[in-house]
């Protein structure tokens, strides 16, 4: 959903002919046919990453109450249809800005970064086909995962034969926790990166720009890189 | 004003019931019997008639083979996912079905769809609701389990078009508790429906927050409830039966159903005492006798309650949430009122549970209050607004059988997300699209919503076209899609094959085929009609003896209007349409001259100097003549 700026949006009420809001007429309240616009714009937020989770869930639930399509049952079909469109586009909207790691990769698409696909759909698909899944191993991580993916196989193993390694599972189960926090100090590292591309948006130059988009896209891969480990130990572990 | 009433409609397995907002309160219109409950049993009596209800009760036992209940388990479903149930319900389907095609079950010598069979019952809420309104009803919100997939919602709102209602939306049973839960208590914070009825199982979180009920997750089982609990008593006695009194009765429909009467009451017995008796009279004169505690049932009955915990542990983590979290667990549907079930509930979310409401009608009420809201809400719900989840994942089936998630359960509705297809061949015309609901990895393990297939699209090379494919959830809970060949912005052509569903052509021939059944429909319209007519007239002519053209008749005419008035109430109360319009017509004859007398006392008052406002024109003069046809939409 690429690149309406909020200016566009805007334009005479079908109804009463006054400006427009993007989803209802702000002089008679009624909902408008849906224009494309990006999810902040939708919300009337510039394309930060800082976003305030109140101010986010009160907008939510003030648009709420003026799209819905409970509030249009007697309207005609025209209006129903265009309530369901622009609620629809309102739930999607919050679904993706409430959470924190969807509100960025959401903004990195806009921006044009093509995120790897490391979904567990995703992994099983390329199986499927037989084509090369696009994941890098990350450099720092190289040698941890070497390690782990050879104790995780002999885990398989033993477990094939009916063995129980204790050790083994112990071993296993502290390098989970040590992924975990790992896991845990991306988050607070990413926030980082959301403060200095908030500063940039309305002032900085391209250049510094695509500089934290790259080191976003580097640390979103390497946070899904990890969960994908955990999940592997777990299923390791759970078998 | 009357058209636009909106009924509430709870449709359950066991029983059905039908609400509307009286004011400020949700309340159930009962039916002719005085019951609240309508009984969802249906039977065809010996004259080829339907029966529904309590009425329809005595021939689960009588003709078996002309009767069914429960046949909310079948909405939506094809027949290789039914094989569980027939083991356990008499359902009887068509000799004749085909693979892949909507069951169709007997009744006598005929055979009806599951949406064809809640029809009936639908249309007899429909008829308890217009003989309490005294008027048409035509438009309902109808209530369905949280977790029921697309094609259930379907069967349900298909099952209201073939009862001649408007269906304005589909509830969540948990929900609407919610809505008259929260009706009454006007609370913030975080509450849990734990909703277990006769045949489903649903377990909801939901956050009230300044009159928006927003659902966090919801989570169940569509094959759970009391109905299990039921069964698992029929088979115990049945399997005593064969050991104790050498005898095998299960293939004996009336017996069966003798049995399943006895095991319902005595399981309703040990809710509120410590044991009870079975006696059972057998065909031969044989009986089955045989005493159960609580504790021997609560033992019994624990694996099927047990099943209720994952549900509510999922949705707990869907919701983030930890059970000391939530404020309040609403207790909803027939089976909580098992003391076990509600000892679990309350280990589960280390609470006593809420259990004001009354567990068999709070859905319908809550029904109502969303039908209220819809039909533009009235100061007691002004504020409300419903958000609901859907309670599955929706996929397509991309390469190696595998299910893409494109739309996560617990979304809020109205939810979308929007596909991009290509062509593999140069040239190709068409694309199929193959649609899942669930959460499962693999296709074949989810459960298959619909084929469409994308048709003529523009010539172009392999690869070259670009088709944006919508897919969209209503507030109901079904699925739209909508296609769009970008480059050359034509719209694609979609068709559609459901999986399990009636195409619309079948619910169109439905609904006519249902004017068989609907022309007695036609006749209780017409005889609330008259009946509205007849009062209308009598409360003119009530009128017309306060005024002083009354005293201008002679006794004998007075004495005949008494006597035609009378006979008006006396054909008033009966079902015949024609008797009551003769005396209509009868007494407007008769009280001619009163109105013409009426019309010149008011002429000359005027006269006297006083304005046509003091005269009190009102509806006097006009009244009895003419009288106003009641106007219905």
């Amino acid at each position: 959903m690429p690149g309406v700026t909020p200016g566009e949006a805007t334009s005479t009420c079908w109804s009463c002919g006054d400006m427009r809001a993007a989803h209802f007429c702000s002089a008679c309240g009624k909902v408008q046919p849906p224009v494309p616009v990006d999810y902040f714009t939708f919300f009337g937020f510039p394309r930060k990453l800082n976003v305030d989770a109140s101010v986010l869930e009160r907008e939510f639930y003030d648009l709420s109450r003026k799209l819905h399509p409970d509030l249009y049952a007697r309207a005609d079909s025209r209006e129903q249809e265009w309530s369901l469109e622009q609620s629809s586009l309102l739930n999607d909207a919050y679904r993706t800005l409430r959470d924190p790691i969807k509100r960025t990769e959401y903004l990195l698409r806009l921006e044009g970064v093509e995120l790897e696909e490391q979904s567990k759909t995703a992994t099983e698909k390329a199986r499927a086909t037989g084509d090369v899944k696009k994941q890098v191993v990350p450099p720092d991580l190289l040698e941890e995962v070497f390690e782990l993916n050879m104790q995780l196989e002999e885990l398989r193993m033993q477990k094939k034969m009916g063995e129980d390694d204790p050790a083994l599972i112990e071993e296993l189960g502290k390098e989970r926790l040590k992924l975990e926090e790992r896991y845990e100090a991306l988050f607070d590292e990413l926030k980082g990166y959301w403060n200095e591309w908030d500063g940039l948006v309305d002032s900085g130059t391209e250049d510094a720009r695509r500089q934290i988009r790259d080191k976003m896209l580097d640390l979103l891969n390497r946070r899904n890189y990890i969960r994908n480990l955990v999940r592997d130990v777990n299923e390791a572990l759970d078998s | 004003m009357t058209s636009d009433r909106i009924v509430g409609i709870d449709l359950g397995t066991t029983n059905s019931l039908v609400a509307f907002m009286q004011g400020e309160i949700p309340v159930v219109i009962p039916g002719e019997d005085g019951s609240n409950l309508v009984p969802s049993v249906v039977a065809l009596d010996e004259r080829d008639q339907i029966i529904v209800g309590n009425a329809a009760r005595k021939y689960l036992i009588e003709t078996p083979e002309r009767s069914v209940y429960s046949i909310k388990r079948l909405m939506g479903r094809g027949v290789e996912d039914i094989q569980e149930e027939l083991k356990f319900f008499p359902f009887r389907l068509a000799e004749d079905l085909e693979p892949g095609e909507v069951l169709r079950i007997k009744l006598g010598r005929q055979t009806f769809t599951p949406p064809e069979v809640s029809a009936f019952i639908l249309r007899q809420l429909k008829r308890n609701a217009e003989r309490f309104f005294n008027a048409p009803v035509t438009k309902a919100v109808i209530t369905v389990p949280a977790y029921f997939n697309d094609a259930q919602r379907q069967a349900t709102k298909d099952a209201g078009r073939i009862a001649g209602l408007e269906v304005l939306r589909l509830v969540n049973e948990p929900t609407a508790a919610s809505l008259a839960y929260g009706l009454d208590k006007q609370q913030n914070g975080i509450i849990a429906v734990y909703d277990l009825g006769g045949g489903t199982f649903d377990i909801s979180i939901l956050r009230l927050h300044d009159g928006i009920f927003e659902v966090i997750a919801t989570n169940g089982d569509t094959h759970l409830g009391g109905d299990d609990i039921d069964n698992l008593l029929i088979t115990i006695a049945l399997d005593d039966i064969r050991g104790d009194l050498g005898l095998d009765v299960s293939r004996n429909g009336e017996a069966v159903a003798t049995i399943r009467k006895a095991v319902i009451e005595a399981k309703i017995a040990l809710s509120s005492q410590p044991s009870t008796k079975l006696d059972i009279e057998l065909p031969g004169g044989k009986r089955y006798l045989r005493e159960t505690t609580r504790e021997q049932f609560e033992l019994l009955i624990q694996p099927i309650i047990d099943r209720t915990v994952a549900p509510c542990k999922q949705a707990l983590r869907d919701a983030r949430l930890k059970p000391e979290q939530i404020g309040e667990v609403v207790l909803v549907g027939g089976s909580t009122r098992i003391p076990k079930v509600r000892a679990l509930v309350e280990e589960m979310f280390q609470r006593k549970p809420h259990t004001d409401l009354n567990p068999d009608e709070v859905v319908a009420l809550g029904a109502a209050v969303q039908a209220n809201i819809l039909g533009g809400g009235s100061e007691a719900t002004e504020n409300m607004l419903l958000l609901d989840v859907t309670p599955l994942s929706l996929g397509i089936e991309v390469a190696g059988g595998v299910t893409d998630k494109i739309i996560l359960r617990n979304s809020t509705i109205p939810a979308s997300a929007t596909q991009y297809y290509t062509t593999q061949i140069d040239g190709q015309a068409n694309v199929a699209i193959h649609v899942l609901q669930g959460e499962r990895e693999l296709a074949k393990d989810c459960r298959s919503l619909a084929r469409f297939d994308l048709k003529g699209i523009p010539p172009m090379t392999a690869g070259m076209p670009r088709i944006e494919v919508k897919f969209l959830i209503d507030a109901n809970g079904i699925l739209h899609v909508s296609a769009r060949e970008q480059r050359s912005g034509k719209e694609a052509e979609i068709e559609v094959q459901p999986s399990y569903g009636l195409t619309d052509e079948q619910v169109e021939s439905m609904i006519l085929d249902s004017f068989d059944y609907a022309e007695e429909d036609f006749r209780r319209r017409q005889v609330i009609e008259a009946r509205r007519e007849a009062e209308t007239i009598m409360a003119a002519l009530e009128k017309g003896k306060k005024s002083p053209a009354w005293g201008q008749l002679a006794s004998d005419e007075k004495k005949q209007i008494a006597k035609l008035e009378k006979a008006l109430i006396q054909v008033k109360s009966e079902d015949d349409y024609a008797a009551i319009r003769k005396a209509i017509d009868a007494l407007n004859q008769g009280t001619m001259r009163l109105a013409e007398l009426m019309m010149d006392s008011a002429v000359s008052t005027a006269l006297k100097g006083k304005t046509m406002d003091e005269a009190d024109m009102g509806e006097g003069p006009e009244a009895p003549h003419p009288v106003a046809k009641a106007e219905f939409k």
